[in-house]
């Protein structure tokens, strides 16, 4: 057997990147045009370290130890807990209502007269205006949908909940739609081939072809949903960001805290939760 | 022929729908909607009003100069948030990826926990917290976009990192070249490409958050929006509402055309 030797070592001295000035220059002509965005964002990060914010992140971070735990409190908070998670639930359940119709309205594999040579003017225009609905619907941010409702409704839930459910309707339509039409067509075209209607063919072809795949995006969603509902709370609509709004303003920093902690918590259970199911289902 | 029986999936199916059911009756039930507030007379015309001065923009050339610094500010913002949470990103993707076996697993997991709390909290609310230090203004809605999205580049580039091919690095190791200069000279090149695809994408995200940022006073269009939004002027807030749209479109195509430049 061969002893083992080690390989020679490489005199390090003469390793130099033949690429340096290259790189050099692109480095230069890159913060040249990095120096207006930093402008732009007034991003002086150095005022951070000034004596006057050290001071104020001092007592305000300070402020946050310990957090708060009062019975009365930690009631409130795990209420507010329960109205996220609820706005978001009832949020991705409009969004499915709204969701499932457009999805097949806009999907193309369930196309009659696509099946003999070109889809015909007016369910193609049906199409296009359906998938540009839903491109509208998702293109604007939840938290703006909710900020107009709040204008109309008032405070509350309800226009938290529309919010989401408006905003995911756009995703959850889309990406339902590119589900259901990126499977192979030829179950779907063999019913209606032989004179499946449309409804029949999506029963018996389309859905079951991609259930699993549309419960756990269902299920995604419903995850993110959460993080949404509770951010749409500094808007008025509620829950744990409202009350995080509320606590912030007055710079309660232990409160802050306790519903820091809790909404992370959240977070992470729903996380686990989801990913639990979609391995439950699959 | 026997036919076909699902016993392993029915039971299981009726479980999660039973389960969803009672979430979501709980969840209606527990909420107060006012959903025939909402549809009743008075709010269905005040939603008209609303949706029909929305549509008639404000054009006038005034407004729309006072326009284009903002949008500049939220293109700024998501740029170099971005660009932050890439540098920040791979810096803690290092300890965060496990790539050697070494003893180092209290470091991986605290790496790991660390970017974990930063994606979880929402751009939104990094931004609610920084307001206090960083004071009212862009700065604070950079930084926010800047921390979340480190949490999400940084554990994206570690999974990259896990799963670049070894055996470069390796044939380099042997021969006693440091592990900064593998690190810069072949595992980032290794993994350029995904590195660049992951930031992009995330741009597009993160100019969709920072139209945003402005309602809590982290500047930007979404500082604007809410101001006029407060005062009831629909034609300008429909103005705003155009421009975050068209800032949406240009960067979603800008980062298209980099992808494909770059595949």
């Amino acid at each position: 057997m061969l002893p083992i030797s080690a390989p020679p070592a490489i005199a390090l001295q003469r390793l130099r990147d033949p690429a340096w000035p290259r790189r050099l220059t692109g480095a230069i002509v890159a913060l040249l045009i990095l120096w207006p965005l930093f402008e732009w964002t007034e991003f002086k990060i150095w005022t951070l370290w000034g004596p006057e914010s050290l001071k104020q992140t001092g007592n305000f971070l300070a402020s946050f130890f310990p957090p708060k735990v009062s019975t009365d409190f930690l009631a409130e908070v795990a209420r507010e807990t329960w109205r996220t998670v609820a706005m978001a639930t009832v949020g991705i359940t409009l969004a499915i209502v709204l969701a499932v119709p457009l999805a097949f309205l806009s999907v193309r594999v369930l196309s009659l007269s696509a099946l003999t040579g070109r889809m015909q003017f007016l369910p193609a225009a049906v199409r296009e205006t359906v998938r540009a609905i839903l491109i509208v619907l998702r293109s604007v941010p939840e938290l703006i949908w909710a900020l107009i409702f709040v204008r109309v409704v008032g405070l509350g839930p309800t226009s938290g909940v529309l919010a989401i459910a408006l905003t995911y309707a756009g995703m959850l339509g889309k990406v339902y739609a590119e589900i259901l039409e990126s499977g192979d067509p030829s179950n779907s075209q063999a019913l209606m081939r032989n004179g499946a209607g449309r409804l029949q063919t999506l029963f018996y072809a389309l859905l079951p072809q991609n259930a699993d795949e549309l419960t756990s995006y269902t299920i995604y969603r419903w995850e993110c949903a959460i993080r949404s509902s509770a951010v749409l709370g500094f808007v008025g609509a509620g829950g744990l960001g409202q009350m995080m709004d509320a606590s912030l303003k007055m710079f309660d920093g232990s409160e802050v805290l306790t519903i820091l902690i809790v909404f992370l918590l959240l977070v992470w259970c729903s996380d686990m939760v989801s990913a639990w199911l979609r391995k439950f289902l699959s | 022929m026997k036919p076909m029986t699902h016993t392993g999936i029915r039971p299981k199916a009726i479980f999660f729908l039973l389960a969803c059911c009672t979430l979501i009756i709980v969840s209606f039930a527990s909420l107060n909607l006012q959903f025939a507030a909402f549809f009743d007379q008075g709010t269905l015309r005040k939603m008209g009003l609303f949706i029909a001065e929305l549509a008639q923009p404000n054009w006038s050339g005034a407004f729309w100069l006072k326009l284009l610094p903002a949008a500049l500010e939220t293109l700024a913002m998501s740029a170099l948030g971005t660009l932050i949470a890439f540098v920040l990103g791979l810096a803690l993707a290092i300890p965060a990826s496990k790539r050697s076996l070494s003893g180092f697993s209290l470091v991986r997991s605290s790496a790991r926990w660390l970017l974990s709390a930063l994606r979880s909290v929402p751009e939104l609310m990094w931004a609610a917290l920084l307001l206090i230090s960083a004071g009212l203004g862009p700065m604070s809605g950079t930084l926010a976009l800047a921390l979340h999205t480190t949490g999400v580049l940084g554990r994206m580039f570690a999974e990259a990192l896990e799963n670049v091919p070894k055996d470069n690095a390796f044939a380099l190791s042997v021969r006693g070249i440091s592990r900064s200069k593998i690190f810069f000279f072949v595992q980032v090149p290794q993994i350029a490409p995904q590195l660049v695809s992951y930031t992009l994408y995330r741009w597009e995200n993160n100019i969709r958050a920072a139209t945003v940022l402005g309602i809590v006073g982290a500047g930007g269009l979404g500082q604007m929006l809410s101001y006029y939004l407060s005062l009831f002027k629909m034609p300008e807030t429909s103005s705003i509402l155009l421009v975050m749209l068209g800032l949406v479109l240009v960067v979603d195509m800008l980062s298209t055309k980099i992808r494909r430049m770059l595949a």
